[in-house]
């Protein structure tokens, strides 16, 4: 806190005292205990500081754990939301705090994370004045917020809250933000109680679901030949794996996966059959141009997912079942729209539709899948070189993890590797930045995903551009010893960036060329445990020991330069003319 | 497609901050607003935005859609010029001299449905409402005459199928879900869209 910020404390007018119970501040923390909040991620600051003050009560029933930058907070409370289900939870003081939470907040609302954010704000009296640490934060993160809203007054917290909670957590999920004044944190207002908030006139987050189009969607199924699944968060989100997993054993249709939808299937399931997408498997993308009733299960028809969408699934009968009516038919015409959460609308549908099963049809992805592995993956896992490849490190990982283990990755070559190759077991368990791709997401969000779930291995894989980002977050892994499993995947290069320029700029490396400090003395520095490896032989004794050990460790593997990712749909293509090198 | 007038009619509750989340999705879209209003409507406590654009179709749906989902917003919906019934205000300011020598002008506003709003000695402020073009031609045949200054309203428009919002909040009220119509070609729904 400034000087100034102390003068200005001084000049501020008395709060309104009246015969009360609590300050805004209590309210707010009243609030979490009502909504079952536990852990959540923040850092301090001027204009906060009376939540502060309040949460020094409380610190025996609510985890704070102190971040070393905003943006890993709320990466962070994403983290946490994403492997645990609830609401993450993050706060910030004013003006650089509220502004070095806009990262996240973006990341959150394309990937429909749930957040509350609470951001500290100057006194009302000064708002519009540019008083110090003043930004006007609503107008900021209007665009990357399902809601957001000013409080003003302490007795306004209870119920707005209480609609944050709703909001963020219903419907298709997403962050909500609250910019609390400090005088409204520190006024002292008549409490009565919580009530959490069930309805608001003005949002429907429960479509009511309408049997016809049920009926339409099974009639289509029912009379496909080569029906298709594919699968998104929605899933995840609905907590309707088990309705999925029942929906596609009964039809017997295969069903592949968005980059967020993954871990909703077990990747052995016989009707998993991979990935969607740029970086997808080569089957998935092709096959989706010779389904004739295509699925879509709580994804969006991201373009990541389609490439050229006049070259996307145009022989298809599209199905499309999503909780948010804006998505239906926005990027993709729907023949039938299901309007509708998945865990509703999916065991509908499978009482409608037949038994069966499409085996010539699942042949068809199998025989491309052997394609695939003889031009890329064998080599991939298997390499014939002496370097080591980003593919033949998640392998190892599988089988030390036994698909286990929750993966968080950044953004960029090691992403695309990580999700191709990564085996889960079970759900929630991949944690990735996909519709925004924030580099620097994974070590934060390894964070949070580890107070998500505790009993669990968490495993974060970076890449040695995107840990630079974001690498201050040791310091809360080292200060309330989180146990994250750190893997950086160093190819001293921006890989991703470097492969376009490489097939598309004529190798034209335009400041790609990433130099790194040393990892391991860096984590030794927030005294972490680590080591750095570059030889094939180690490659497995270095993963067990990193698993092995009791609390957070950096293992830095040193692997190809100029290794490529493939199969590719390259930039304006269509899926079909996926690329297999 | 091609793209023509419509005019986007929006049920909101009455929030601070609305008018900016409503705002930068045609901004985010590049969508040029021609004209925007915003009233209360005929029910207490809930705004009605009148925004006009000039767009196609499809994109026009897609808009609308994520501008009804917005927590806030009851309803959005948009309008072709012929499923409205519309109108805007405009004001006109000419100098006093030219409207007491030229009888031609008196005979002109006569014709156009004005009247004085303001009588001085150096200007006289007209009043009109129509559609633009109604405006725009009085705007040109006041030109000549030395007109001094003119502004127009947004449009505010009633929708000729609408039944109003009276039944609609009633069901928005409820906390029991209720029967909800969704655009769908496979059911030959095609003159419904969503509404939330």
């Amino acid at each position: 806190m400034s000087t100034l910020d102390i003068i200005k404390e001084k000049e501020a007018p008395a709060t309104q005292a009246t015969t009360t119970e609590l300050t805004g501040s209590q309210a707010v923390l009243e609030a979490f205990l009502a909504e079952g909040v536990n852990t959540f991620f923040g850092y301090p600051g001027g204009a906060i500081m009376p939540i502060y003050d309040a949460l020094y009560d409380y610190r025996d029933k609510l985890n704070h754990i102190l971040v070393r930058h905003e943006q890993g907070g709320i990466h962070a409370a994403q983290g946490f939301a994403r492997t645990s289900g609830k609401v993450g939870v993050v706060f910030a003081t004013s003006g650089p705090g509220a502004t070095n939470l806009i990262t996240g907040l973006a990341d959150a609302m394309i990937d429909s994370t749930p957040l509350v954010c609470i951001t500290g704000q100057v006194f009302a009296h000064l708002l519009g004045t540019d008083a110090f640490q003043e930004t006007d934060v609503i107008n900021i993160t209007t665009p990357v917020t399902k809601w957001n809203y000013q409080v003003t007054d302490a007795s306004e917290i209870p119920a707005v809250l209480a609609k944050a909670f709703y909001i963020a957590r219903t419907g298709r999920p997403g962050p909500v933000l609250i910019d609390i004044t400090k005088n409204a944190q520190m006024q002292k207002f008549n409490y009565e109680g919580y009530t959490p908030c069930t309805h608001i006139r003005s949002y429907r987050p429960y479509p009511k679901v309408r049997n016809e189009y049920i009926e339409a969607a099974a009639a289509l199924i029912n009379e496909a030949k080569r029906p298709f699944v594919l699968f998104g968060q929605g899933v995840i989100l609905g907590e309707a794996e088990a309705e999925f997993k029942a929906f596609i054993e009964k039809s017997g249709i295969p069903a592949a996966w968005t980059l967020l939808g993954l871990s909703a299937l077990p990747t052995d399931h016989p009707l998993n059959v991979g990935m969607l997408g740029m970086h997808g498997n080569y089957g998935p993308n092709v096959l989706t141009n010779e389904c004739d009733v295509l699925i879509a299960i709580g994804m969006r028809f991201d373009d990541r997912v389609t490439g050229r969408l006049d070259k996307y699934a145009k022989q298809a009968k599209i199905i499309h079942l999503d909780i948010d009516p804006a998505e239906i038919d926005k990027n993709v015409k729907a023949e039938v729209p299901v309007w509708g959460d998945c865990k509703e609308t999916l065991p509908m549908l499978t009482k409608l539709v037949k038994a069966g099963d499409h085996k010539e049809w699942l042949q068809r992805f199998r025989d491309m899948e052997k394609q695939e592995v003889e031009a890329v993956i064998h080599e991939e896992l298997n390499p014939s070189t002496e370097t080591l490849t980003m593919g033949e490190v998640l392998k190892v990982l599988n089988e030390l993890t036994n698909g286990d283990a929750v993966v968080v990755t950044d953004v960029g070559q090691h992403q695309m590797v990580a999700c191709r190759y990564a085996k889960f077991n079970q759900t929630r368990s991949n944690v990735t930045s996909g519709g925004l791709g924030t580099m620097g997401f994974a070590l934060p969000a390894a964070v949070g995903a580890k107070f998500g779930a505790p009993e669990r291995t968490v495993v974060a894989i970076a890449g040695d551009g995107g840990i630079q980002m974001t690498i201050q977050e040791l310091g809360t892994i080292m200060q309330f010893k989180v146990g994250v499993k750190l893997i950086i995947l160093n190819n001293q290069f921006l890989g991703m960036v470097r492969q376009w320029q490489q097939l598309f700029n004529d190798k034209r490396y335009s400041f790609v060329d990433i130099t790194s400090p040393d990892f391991i003395a860096v984590a030794k520095g927030y005294y972490i445990e680590g080591q750095r490896i570059s030889a094939r032989e180690n490659l497995k004794q270095a993963l067990k020991t990193m698993l092995d050990h009791d609390g957070a460790y950096v293992l830095e593997i040193m692997v190809g330069k100029e290794n490529n990712v493939f199969p590719m749909v390259p930039q304006g293509c269509g899926v079909s003319e996926i690329r297999l090198k | 497609m091609e793209k023509q007038e419509y005019t986007i009619t929006v049920y909101t509750e009455n929030q601070v901050g609305l008018l900016n989340r409503i705002a930068i999705m045609f901004s985010r879209r590049k969508i040029n607003i021609e004209s925007l209003n915003t009233s209360p409507s005929e029910i207490e406590g809930i705004h009605r935005f009148t925004i006009v654009v000039n767009e196609t179709e499809d994109v026009l749906r897609k808009l609308v859609r994520q501008i009804e989902k917005q927590v806030d917003i009851l309803k959005a919906e948009y309008s072709t010029n012929d499923e409205v019934i519309y109108q805007e205000l405009a004001l006109y300011k000419v100098p006093t001299d030219a409207i007491a020598e030229k009888a031609k002008v008196e005979r002109l506003l006569r014709e156009y449905g004005a009247r004085a709003i303001v009588i001085r000695k150096d200007y006289i402020v007209f009043e009109t409402s129509g559609t633009r073009e109604e405006i725009n031609r009085l705007v040109t045949a006041l030109e000549p005459y030395g007109l001094m200054e003119f502004v127009r309203s947004g449009r505010v428009a009633i929708i000729k199928a609408s039944m109003g919002f009276h039944e609609k909040l009633k069901e928005f009220e409820q906390k029991e879900r209720s029967e909800e119509v969704a655009e769908n070609e496979y059911l030959g729904q095609q003159d419904h869209v969503f509404t939330m």
